[in-house]
């Protein structure tokens, strides 16, 4: 058993847990039992795994990027995540998911959506299953991300924009929370982070975990030995990072950094950097770090990126962060935005914004780096998404 | 004795009404006219709640009424405040209804400490795990404050007799699954479940809330538990009375005459 992962109560260390209205906790008790002997049949591990490397087109390539190597003082590999089907590592989880929502006798699908990465691969897995699926999405995001959720539509999900709150994704997730205590016995949640009541972000974490296996074969393949130096990978609700680790919690040789959203910079009040500024609270059913009051009311979070727009961040990365084993920065908007045009240019690739807070903590990191570190770092979507954001800001930009 | 245990040990056969309202809205400083004014009206029991930012088992009513409440400037400490000073003035009991980050962030054993202080009587915590609460239970008791559990339609028969064995004073039950919310009327399915539970013969007195807006889900609520809770009907009608509670209870004793 790592002494990273999930313990049997539902806790990583001190955060996690299931802190849920009485109305959904035969549900959640029930997928608790139910998902893990589920995930570990042949049954599923073959029909998920074909879907993985038919449909999403896995593995996705580890790319030696050979500019940024050199510009970085390191070997940098990126985990191309971005040429995954719909665009992003989010495909991983929403097929995994809605499998077994199928085995567990479900007929209808809702998933929250921030950036409407979630939301897409959702829809395209409903779509491919038949199965109905509704979207909740803040409005604010809806206006943001509207090519996601024209998607979605064409996909055949309801979207619907959530007006409370800051509109955001911690509203969508509220509303999606409040349709699923409505109708808990047929309808199945498809979270799309590692965070939410236990099991969902152990869950979640597990189905992204594809990722750092394929990194393992990979650089075996690659450089001869099965480990990285450092894993790099952006975080807000966490499930690229826990993707991208899950593999090599245990395995101390390997050193993990993760970015989160600066915003206009964690000494202001415009930022999503939970784990810098946040403090142990409980939302969405999980004790995790959280930006809120003195009184317990939450902070509504900023960031330029949709997806990593969240008050707080997954248990399993708060108790790395606490103890130690994962370095955590922020990225703050201007930063993430100069990284995105950076790998653009040098490496052909436009990736998230999300992505890309990722991508800024290597100009930061880059002393900690001797020349034949091996470096793999996470490129969990691509930037398609963005580019009205990129273009409107592509004169602030100097390379 | 606490007021609750005595409310219904005092009532076996009448039949209860207990309302909600959300401290700080429509106004800020309406806490102490409200809670007198429904005891005057003849209401047995208050829950008053304590606005969240993201009340995720609340309906569309009580969260619009939190976040008013909330922009307002009402906070747990304000609240307590607010009940001090009419603490000599209320005889029925007083329950707070809040969700668990609010209450952890003010501290459990300051916030059971002064919920005796103020002259709270229980608090009701929907996202309170049940392992949690048993590690609370002791602190809570400490001063006397009964911490209310509640079921629903998919509570399976033997949580609920765990959840009966474990808590004291009155057992919440939710009408159906769902989120807070006024529903036009109760059908057979609710019927059923209601006659399940009653079966169980439960140590408990039980309360019925989630729904109730009108005669005919007041009166199924009534014959079969200790009474009923209505929340987002009286919610919405405090509202339309910008806060008038006199008003509001004209208004809601007219609904549930209809």
């Amino acid at each position: 058993m790592s002494k990273y992962t999930v313990n049997e109560q539902g806790f990583y260390g001190n955060y996690g847990g299931a802190y849920i209205p009485e109305i959904l906790y035969k549900t959640v008790e029930d997928l608790k039992k139910a998902y893990e002997p589920i995930i570990e049949s042949e049954e599923f591990k073959k029909e998920y795994h074909a879907l993985l490397k038919d449909y999403v087109g896995r593995p996705s390539p580890l790319y030696y990027a050979k500019r940024m190597s050199e510009k970085y003082g390191c070997q940098l590999y990126l985990k191309r995540e971005d040429l995954n089907h719909t665009g992003a590592h989010k495909i991983n989880n929403a097929l995994g998911q809605i499998l077994l929502a199928k085995k567990m006798g479900k007929t209808r699908i809702i998933a929250e959506t921030g950036a409407g990465q979630h939301g897409v691969a959702t829809a395209t897995a409903c779509a491919l299953m038949d199965m109905p699926c509704t979207v909740y999405m803040g409005a604010l995001d809806v206006q943001r991300q509207h090519v996601n959720v024209e998607r979605m539509k064409m996909l055949g999900a309801t979207v619907h924009p959530v007006e409370s709150g800051n509109k955001t994704l911690k509203d969508g997730t509220n509303e999606a929370i409040r349709d699923w205590c409505c109708n808990p016995s047929d309808t199945f949640y498809i979270i799309g982070s590692t965070v939410g009541p236990h099991p969902y972000p152990e869950m979640v974490a597990r189905l992204q975990s594809v990722i750092s296996e394929e990194i393992k074969w990979q650089l075996q393949e690659k450089i001869g030995r099965d480990y990285p130096d450092y894993l790099m990978a952006c975080v807000g609700g966490g499930s690229n990072a826990a993707g991208t680790i899950y593999h090599y919690l245990d395995d101390e040789r390997v050193k993990i950094i993760l970015g989160e959203a600066g915003g206009l910079g964690v000494d202001t009040d415009k930022t999503a950097a939970s784990m810098q500024v946040g403090t142990l609270g409980i939302l969405h059913g999980s004790r995790i770090k959280l930006m809120q009051t003195e009184d317990g009311q939450i902070i509504e979070p900023y960031s330029i990126s949709a997806g990593l727009d969240y008050p707080g961040t997954g248990p399993l990365h708060c108790n790395l962060y606490e103890t130690g084993r994962a370095q955590v920065l922020p990225a703050n908007d201007d930063e993430a935005l100069r990284a995105a045009f950076e790998l653009t240019r040098m490496e052909g690739i436009i990736p998230a914004l999300e992505s890309a807070h990722a991508l800024a903590l290597l100009p930061k990191v880059a002393s900690q780096f001797k020349k034949d570190d091996v470096v793999v770092l996470t490129v969990s979507g691509r930037g398609d998404k963005d580019l009205d954001t990129y273009l409107s800001h592509q004169s602030e930009i100097s390379l | 004795m606490n007021k609750i245990n005595k409310l219904f040990s005092d009532n076996k056969d009448s039949k209860l009404l207990s309302l909600y309202f959300c401290a700080g809205c429509p106004t800020l400083e309406g806490t102490g006219d409200i809670i007198k004014t429904l005891e005057r009206r003849g209401i047995n029991m208050i829950e008053v709640g304590v606005p969240f930012s993201d009340p995720m088992a609340d309906g569309p009513v009580i969260q619009a009424a939190a976040t008013k409440a909330l922009k307002n400037g009402m906070s747990l400490r304000k609240l307590f405040s607010q009940l001090k000073a009419i603490k000599d003035e209320v005889n029925i009991p007083l329950i707070l209804m809040g969700y668990l980050n609010v209450m952890m962030q003010y501290g459990f054993e300051n916030f059971f400490k002064t919920c005796q202080e103020c002259g709270v009587s229980g608090a009701i915590i929907p996202d309170l795990p049940f392992d949690d609460y048993l590690e609370l239970k002791p602190i809570a008791d400490k001063y006397d404050i009964r911490i209310i559990m509640l079921i629903t339609p998919e509570t399976s028969e033997e949580r609920i007799r765990f959840i009966d064995d474990n808590t004291d004073g009155f057992i919440y039950m939710v009408s159906s699954a769902s989120t807070t919310g006024a529903q036009k009327s109760f059908d057979e399915a609710k019927q059923e479940y209601f006659q399940r539970i009653n079966g169980m013969n439960l140590r408990n007195p039980r309360m019925i809330g989630f729904g109730i807006s009108n005669k005919q889900t007041l009166e199924s609520s009534q014959q079969n538990a200790a009474g009923a809770i209505i929340g987002s009907k009286f919610v919405q009608l405090l509202d339309n009375a910008n806060g008038n509670a006199d008003k509001a209870m004209d208004d809601l004793y007219d609904a549930l005459s209809k």
